[in-house]
């Protein structure tokens, strides 16, 4: 591998990585509300508060300076990864996230392997059948699982099969059962994206040179699509990890609020009630630092599944900084997604295969 | 006439540029090419053209009908129900659904149809809202980065990239941190939240009008990069952004609802669609209906905004 190219895209990565600190520093910073008085509590009544007290929280958390010092003090920690002390709970909120994240990588985890056996069965039947109603209801389901809200899905499911049919707890994290449902709800909407986009590249893929090949040799349908089309279709899907990672993380907000279940998402509805405005910078950044990351990883490991990308990648480096969505889009010799994408979905699925590097579409 | 007027005429029975998808053309721009062309001669031939070329089937009829009992719900109330939203019959409460009542009742004896059809205004206002404030900040910034390369284009697109990295919701709950609750600042933070996606396509749009014939004619011809922006490239570009601007309405309308059920939006007496979904969840096992229904209308109005965009879309596409 390439050091040049991977010191660049980290580079890349933690440019990105500073902007959103920077924007969410000043954003959240720039508040006309006083953190200190909603840490001493009470709403922000200003009757007894001790203003030794306050000036001393004041000093604590650096917050007597300009803002320009502060930004300059809350950076120098962040690059020893200290995102500053939650206001409410008077950790650190490293630590915070480091406790609520196990529950919600769970979830997430089940959800997101959920959600790719879902929607490739919906895209691989959808591709496969020969019954025109059968395709047209199976291509619908996306457009209907990114419409429906996932809060009133998630009490949609509680009420029936958890008080209806009592098969599942309704609350808590405990019990393997609790997990299930939650899991459902939020692999809903991820499936629907996982399957617009796999449905879209089986299609490309189907009309490719080496499908008329096989068929002629006598390959029966089925085995032609699991064998040859679907690797070659699930590799656009990769360059989505990013997306799909940062909808379930998104997605955990609502559906751990649902379903009563302690986690990354239930500390960020917390630390937005409470105006934690560390917390919830941290949880912001966190979101950011793992999208970089997956997208990271996608472009590292994208060519050593995609064999023509080797040779695509080395000529590009030469010429110039593209990077390997772009070219992975070209190989496929689909004609990329177009600008206005059908639905939200494909228009994600096209800004996350230029996110990475927008010189390219400057080419 | 100019000759980059006359250029842009021509350039409009041949598209031209390396452009990904060169099957968009002026006569499938829909509804904002309307207003436009109705003034114009020949502007009924290419109204109805353009009508015409939408195929409008079944369900671009059932979604126009959902979208403009929406609408009608959003600025007469009153039209669609005489019960008043806020105050309740004790005697009445948790009524299920009926001939009088057909979303039945609450805990304090409130009509639910009542109360999800005054709730449309807050949300739907919001969410409209929030797709100008995206669609406003979004072009703008599309314009100027993709017409002047350079710094600028560098500056705005990083931090578009930023904004892109940190998942829609999390980034609205972000602002509203900053704003305060409120369904106004609730609006903000879910504009906000969709100011990447304009700003990508109308920066992809610009780049691929910005090379041709009649824009370079127009600078050629001494006029300045404001007004080749405002006259000759931005009437290109509103065709895409028509088709985008539906379906961020659907996603608005559900992050919306997402951030009110969360309790960031207004405070409980008022109907909003999410805080109705979110009040009902004390009474899952006991009355079904004060969940469903205002979901369900949820679920409604953003399938058929999908649907609207899709239909608009995909006669583009498939030209």
């Amino acid at each position: 591998m390439n050091l040049r190219y991977l010191a660049s895209r980290l580079a890349q990565g933690l440019l990105v990585l500073w902007i959103a600190f920077s924007l969410s520093f000043f954003l959240l910073y720039w508040l006309p509300g006083d953190p200190v008085i909603t840490m001493l509590g009470a709403g922000g009544e200003l009757q007894s508060f001790d203003p030794a007290e306050v000036a001393r929280l004041r000093a604590e958390f650096h917050l007597d300076q300009p803002l320009i010092v502060q930004y300059l003090f809350a950076l120098g920690n962040l690059v020893r990864l200290d995102f500053g002390t939650s206001i409410q709970a008077g950790t650190p909120v490293t630590e915070a996230i480091a406790a609520a994240l196990p529950s919600t990588l769970a979830l997430a985890a089940l959800a997101l392997g959920l959600a790719l056996i879902i929607g490739t069965v919906i895209a691989v039947t959808a591709t496969l059948t020969r019954r025109p109603w059968l395709r047209d209801t199976l291509a619908a389901l996306p457009g209907l699982g990114v419409a429906l809200p996932t809060f009133w899905v998630g009490l949609m499911l509680l009420q029936v099969f958890s008080f209806r049919i009592p098969l599942f707890p309704a609350v808590g994290t405990g019990t393997p059962a609790a997990i299930v449902l939650p899991a459902v709800t939020l692999a809903i909407p991820l499936s629907a994206i996982i399957a617009q986009v796999l449905f879209r590249s089986l299609q490309n893929a189907w009309i490719q040179p080496f499908v008329t090949t096989y068929t002629a040799s006598g390959y029966t349908r089925l085995r032609l699509l699991l064998r040859q089309a679907l690797p070659v279709a699930l590799l656009p899907t990769l360059t989505m990890g990013g997306v799909l990672f940062g909808q379930a993380l998104a997605g955990s907000v609502v559906v751990e609020n649902v379903f009563s279940r302690q986690g990354l998402g239930r500390l960020a509805q917390t630390a937005v009630t409470g105006q934690d405005i560390p917390l919830v910078q941290g949880i912001v950044l966190f979101a950011a630092a793992v999208f970089v990351l997956v997208n990271l990883i996608t472009d590292l490991t994208y060519p050593l599944l995609d064999p023509r990308l080797r040779a695509a990648r080395r000529k590009l480096e030469s010429t110039s900084g593209n990077t390997l969505a772009e070219a992975s889009d070209r190989a496929d010799g689909s004609a990329g997604a177009s600008p206005a994408g059908s639905t939200a979905v494909t228009a994600a699925a096209g800004s996350t295969a230029t996110a990475t590097g927008i010189e390219g579409a400057r080419a | 006439m100019s000759l980059a007027t006359e250029l842009q005429k021509n350039s409009r029975t041949a598209p031209p540029g390396p452009g990904a998808n060169l099957a968009h053309d002026d006569h499938v721009t829909g509804g904002s090419d309307l207003a436009a062309g109705g003034v114009r001669p020949g502007g009924l031939r290419r109204l109805t053209s353009a009508v015409g070329a939408l195929r409008i089937g079944i369900v671009e009829v059932i979604a126009i009908i959902v979208l403009g009992l929406a609408a009608l719900a959003a600025l007469w109330p009153t039209l669609l129900t005489s019960v008043d939203p806020l105050t309740g019959n004790p005697a009445d409460r948790l009524l299920p659904p009926g001939a009088e009542r057909i979303f039945g009742t609450d805990q304090l004896g409130r009509d639910v149809f009542a109360r999800t059809v005054h709730g449309s205004a807050q949300t739907l206002s919001a969410s409209l809202a929030a797709v100008l404030i995206g669609v406003g900040a979004g072009v703008l910034i599309g314009l100027l980065s993709g017409f002047f390369t350079g710094v600028l284009d560098a500056i705005f697109m990083r931090t578009v990239d930023v904004l892109q990295a940190v998942p829609g919701l999390l980034l609205s709950m972000a602002v509203i941190t900053a704003l305060g609750f409120g369904t106004l600042n609730v609006a903000v933070a879910v504009g906000v939240a969709a100011v990447p996606s304009f700003a990508r396509l109308t920066r992809a749009e610009v780049i691929r009008w910005r090379s041709t014939e009649f824009v370079r004619a127009a600078r050629a011809d001494g006029l300045s990069a404001i007004s080749v922006l405002a006259r000759h490239i931005l009437p290109q570009v509103r065709g895409p952004i028509g088709a985008l601007l539906a379906l961020e309405f659907g996603s608005a309308v559900l992050a919306v609802s997402a951030l009110s059920f969360l309790g960031f939006g207004a405070p409980p007496p008022q109907p909003e669609w999410g805080l109705l979904v979110s009040e009902g969840r004390d009474f899952l096992a006991a009355a079904w209906w004060m969940t469903t229904f205002p979901g369900l209308v949820v679920a409604a109005v953003v399938l058929a905004a999908n649907r609207l965009s899709h239909a608009v879309n995909s006669e583009k596409e498939f030209r």
